[in-house]
């Protein structure tokens, strides 16, 4: 009970500092490029992602996923502990 | 935030290379001798493996800087396993986000890896081992997970600035170090601490179920 607490915590000031703050949420990769291209604006990536999502929709679509695939392993085996302590107590 | 496809030059990214593979390699095969030696660890690995996955899929506004950038999620593999194993495991999520997500790169792999599963963790691991037998377990952890991924993030500053200095030797790469600490860093330290949080709660809770987590914990 107490982690639904402190996650809902940290949801909601994320929520309010949305709220308060006008800034453009970028990604900070993003800023580390553009200030490659201040240190040297002559510098050329050399080399392009060999495959990129072709949508947005769908770069949102795979990182849900990965976090999906690492939900479900966590609560698999957070279960399965739980399961084997109950009934070893049983 | 990983350091973008093409955006180290070759020979620096040769260089971080050279410097992760033996580390990833001797991760790997540690953890394989650990699921040998006691096969109830390779359930746990699994979850220290998820958990890396799950947080550097989040990519979480920082309310100090105004952008967005991932927690990197090595925090519970590194108190259960150590950092050679943490090496091994974070490499998985990399490659996941280099290949099928465009996130990170293949060329920079090397690199990513040395921040988010070698130095970051590493220096993690350190904090907690001074620490473990004086406080909880849950606030050694929050400790190990907090600078694990806030050094994570000092490192991928260095690496860009060794690449970019903005002028010759170290003046040049410190003011370049300095330009990316202000990006990186200072963007990290609010999700650094929402990450040792979640760490601390899932080894809080570890523990609860599994009576043998807290002897692989101190071991």
């Amino acid at each position: 009970m107490k982690a639904v607490f402190i996650i809902a915590a940290i949801v909601l000031l994320v929520f309010l500092s949305q709220l308060t703050l006008s800034a453009e949420w970028t990604g900070a990769d993003e800023q580390a490029e553009l200030a490659i291209s201040d240190i040297n604006p002559h510098y050329e990536p050399w080399f392009s992602p060999i495959w990129e999502p072709p949508s947005g929709e769908i770069e949102t679509f795979l990182f849900s996923l990965q976090a999906a695939i690492g939900a479900l392993l966590i609560g698999y085996f957070l279960g399965y502990y739980r399961g084997i302590r109950h009934a070893r107590n049983a | 935030m990983h350091i973008a496809e093409g955006f180290l030059p070759p020979g620096w990214a040769a260089f971080w290379y050279a410097f992760s593979l033996p580390v990833v390699a001797y991760g790997a095969y540690k953890a394989k001798k650990r699921i040998d030696e006691d096969p109830k660890s390779k359930s746990l690995l699994a979850v220290a493996g998820a958990f890396i996955f799950v947080l550097s899929a989040l990519k979480i506004p920082s309310v100090i800087t105004g952008s967005c950038s991932h927690p990197t999620g090595t925090g519970i593999a590194v108190v259960l396993f150590g950092p050679v194993i943490t090496a091994f495991l974070s490499i998985l999520a990399l490659l996941y986000q280099a290949l099928l997500l465009a996130h990170g790169g293949i060329t920079t792999l090397g690199a990513n890896t040395a921040s988010m599963g070698i130095v970051g963790p590493f220096v993690g691991w350190l904090a907690y081992s001074a620490v473990r037998n004086r406080i909880d377990v849950k606030i050694a952890t929050f400790v190990a997970a907090a600078i694990a991924d806030w050094v994570t993030y000092v490192v991928t500053s260095f690496q860009l600035a060794l690449a970019f200095p903005s002028g010759v030797g170290l003046a040049g790469v410190m003011a370049s170090a300095t330009k990316f600490m202000a990006i990186f860093a200072v963007t990290q330290v609010p999700l650094a601490v929402i990450e040792g949080v979640v760490a601390a709660l899932l080894i809080g809770y570890l523990i609860q179920v599994r009576e043998d987590v807290v002897a692989g914990v101190t071991a």
